[in-house]
């Protein structure tokens, strides 16, 4: 509503005359910049840089040409296959949890308890529980002793808690806490308005499933497997307490190649080791996030 | 779209219970072929509960629920053909609106370039044709709404039912839907049932207003007559506002503060009553300076409302609420001595008290 007679006020648009205002908007980030740049840029730098420098100091690939060596290649396919399986299956798991999480009570005491101990359990990891894991099934772990006693010896043809099989059960062990974290939230997002629109328009659970729920949930579900690729994918601690004999994990080789024990003392190779590490855990979390952005534009 | 003429509705002596809550205590409710009707009541009241029953999306404890002369009682949601609007939130956010819209259409089996150009149909029916292509995302929330009330009719359903559809939006918003919904309700000539708990809202959408309490229905009947004679005390309150006047009943009649108002149920016996008096019977009739008398007071309070205004005159015992036109009220600002008088409209008492 104008009044009549009242001069209308008009705002020339543009910036004011004279000054010239300084942008500080992205002065917030700074902290934000800095950490980044010394916890994550830095190291990069640092392992990128050492990895192209022979022990003379001088430019070299050669670090990069010993990646081709078999004990390589066949421990990173190793750690892709050790981290694919229990990603499926960590996600697969933690998931059906999540989904009975999330369509109990929202304040019950089973929902607060089980993402209480998946608070915890999805950080455990390293000696701890590689030492929880012998101390119960291991050769002289008390369910193991007892199994054995009423004729079920799960160690019967090999011993295959210190194989890549039994790092894959250690690794469940917070993976599956892990994916329930990570899933939950998309889970809780899902309104039961969209299962009732469903009903009201003639499809059933099949029909909710397969074209509404699983498009809305897949890129989460996906999203969530491809962080615990990387999360497996990266661990050292709790394999290298399991296994010390052999490293069949690709990160034990930087270590290998470090220490000098199994061959001799290669700092820049340790480095190459790692760049190929960051180049696949990169390519994941690219991925991750290509997936987190799509939902996001459901869901903004 | 083609006219189509509604079915009837019928819910025979609906219960529904959770536990120790009584959400439906014996509800009977029949809707004429085409008609709209608003249910209306407080929180609680089991408006939702009655609209999930008619849905199919909860079962009855008790009673039937009849469409068209064919018993649905037994029938799951996803074969009661009826299309549902819900509160906020129902679209389906990885579908863009036209998709929405052709979700029924795909569950009955109707190819793509059918179902598109029936959804860009049904979109253009709500106006919002020209956003078939966004997601939920990418409207307001009153777009939203159209594209669910879209969605809802898309089905050629045989009954129509909104809960609550335009209480996540703004007033202005809110009144320009509702009329928009009124319209294309007539259009259609589906049977509809509209929920709300705002009594503005059923008495300017529906052909007859059904207002509930405690899991029954009070009182069923055009908007006119649930408003001016409400048939209980309940009513009364809740449909608009009302003033509650100590008065004592004899012969068919309330003595309120020396005026005599008749009453609508000439059958209460005499004694003391509290009559329910609407604001609008309420009328300044002049200066009440150096006056003393029952309906004699000072003006504390005057809200203006647009042509009307809403004036609360403190009468030393009680406050009585009166509505005015605007330029009426203007002349008795607030601290101002006035004189009330009561229309002799019939008025319901409340003998309870
Ligand atoms: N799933 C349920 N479990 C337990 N109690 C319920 C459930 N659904 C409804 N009720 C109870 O039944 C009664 C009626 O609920 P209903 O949702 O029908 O009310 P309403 O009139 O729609 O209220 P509102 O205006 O708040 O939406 C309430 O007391 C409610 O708490
Ligand atoms: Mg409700």
């Amino acid at each position: 509503m104008t009044i009549a007679g009242a001069p209308a006020i008009t705002t020339s648009a543009g910036r004011p005359v004279g000054g010239r205002r300084l942008p500080l908007d992205w002065l917030g980030a700074v902290p934000f910049l800095v950490y980044v740049a010394i916890f994550l840029f830095l190291p990069t730098a640092i392992i990128v840089g050492g990895s192209v420098l022979d022990a003379n100091g001088s430019l070299t690939l050669v670090n990069f040409a010993h990646l081709s060596r078999d004990y390589i290649v066949k421990t990173t396919l190793n750690t892709i296959g050790l981290s694919a399986v229990t990603a499926l299956a960590g996600a697969t798991f933690g998931a059906l949890l999540a989904y009975a999480i999330a369509v109990g009570n929202r304040e019950g005491l089973v929902r607060r308890l089980t993402l209480s101990v998946s608070g915890v359990l999805a950080q455990f990891g390293g000696v701890t529980l590689a030492f929880a894991f012998i101390a119960t099934i291991g050769p002289a772990g008390f369910l193991y002793l007892w199994l054995a006693e009423h004729h079920a010896d799960i160690y019967a043809h090999s011993l295959w808690l210190f194989e890549l099989p039994g790092v894959a059960l250690v690794y469940l062990y917070f993976q599956i806490p892990l994916m329930v974290l990570v899933f939950l939230p998309a889970l809780d997002g899902i309104k039961p308005q969209w299962r009732e629109a469903t009903e009201s328009l003639g499809g059933g659970t099949w029909h909710y499933w397969r074209y509404v729920a699983g498009p809305l949930l897949a890129p989460a579900f996906l999203g969530a497997t491809l962080l615990l690729f990387a999360n497996a994918f990266s661990a050292y601690a709790t394999v290298n307490a399991l296994i010390n004999q052999g490293q069949p994990v690709i990160s034990q080789q930087i270590s290998g190649a470090l220490s000098g024990e199994v061959g001799t003392f290669e700092p820049g190779f340790a480095k190459a080791i790692a760049v190929e590490m960051v180049i696949i855990v990169t390519a994941v979390t690219v991925l991750y996030s290509l997936l987190q952005r799509r939902t996001s534009r459901w869901l903004q | 779209m083609p006219e189509r003429t509604g079915v009837e509705v019928r819910l025979e002596n609906l219960q529904r219970r959770y536990g120790a809550v009584v959400a439906l205590d014996d509800l009977s409710l029949t809707i004429a072929p085409g008609e709209l009707v608003a249910l209306l009541g407080p929180s609680g009241c089991g408006k939702t509960t009655a609209l999930r029953l008619l849905a199919g999306l909860e079962d009855a404890d008790g009673g039937r629920v009849v469409i068209g002369g064919e018993d649905v009682t037994g029938l799951p949601a996803n074969r009661r053909n009826i299309g549902m609007v819900f509160q906020a939130y129902s679209l389906f956010p990885h579908m863009v609106a036209w998709e929405n819209v052709a979700f029924g259409l795909q569950m009955r089996g109707v190819g793509l370039a059918e179902r598109k150009k029936r959804a860009i149909d049904v979109l253009e029916l709500v106006g919002l044709s020209r956003f078939a292509n966004r997601y939920a995302s990418q409207m307001s929330g009153g777009q939203q709404q159209r594209v669910a009330l879209a969605r809802a009719l898309a089905i050629s359903p045989q009954v129509l039912l909104l809960d609550e559809p335009l209480s996540a939006l703004d007033a202005k918003v809110r009144s320009r839907l509702r009329d928009e919904i009124r319209r294309i309700q007539l259009e259609v000539g589906i049977t509809t049932l509209f929920v709300t708990h705002d009594q503005e809202e059923a008495l300017a959408i529906a052909d007859r207003v059904g207002v509930m309490q405690s899991g029954r229905l009070e009182q069923l009947g055009p908007p006119m007559t649930v408003y001016s004679r409400p048939a209980t005390p309940f009513v009364a309150d809740f449909v608009g506002l009302t003033n509650r006047i100590q008065g004592t009943v004899s012969r068919g009649s309330v003595d309120v503060r020396g005026a005599t108002i008749p009453l609508v149920d000439s059958s209460v016996p005499d004694g003391p009553a509290t009559a329910l008096v609407r604001p609008e019977a309420v009328s300044l009739v002049g200066n009440g300076e150096a006056q003393e008398g029952p309906l004699i007071g000072t003006v504390i309070a005057v809200a203006f409302l647009g042509a009307t205004s809403r004036v609360t005159v403190d009468l030393g015992d009680i406050t009585v609420l009166a509505q005015l036109p605007t330029s009426a009220a203007a002349e008795h600002p607030a601290g101002t001595r006035v004189k009330l008088a009561l229309r002799p409209d019939p008025v319901l008492v409340d003998s309870h008290n």
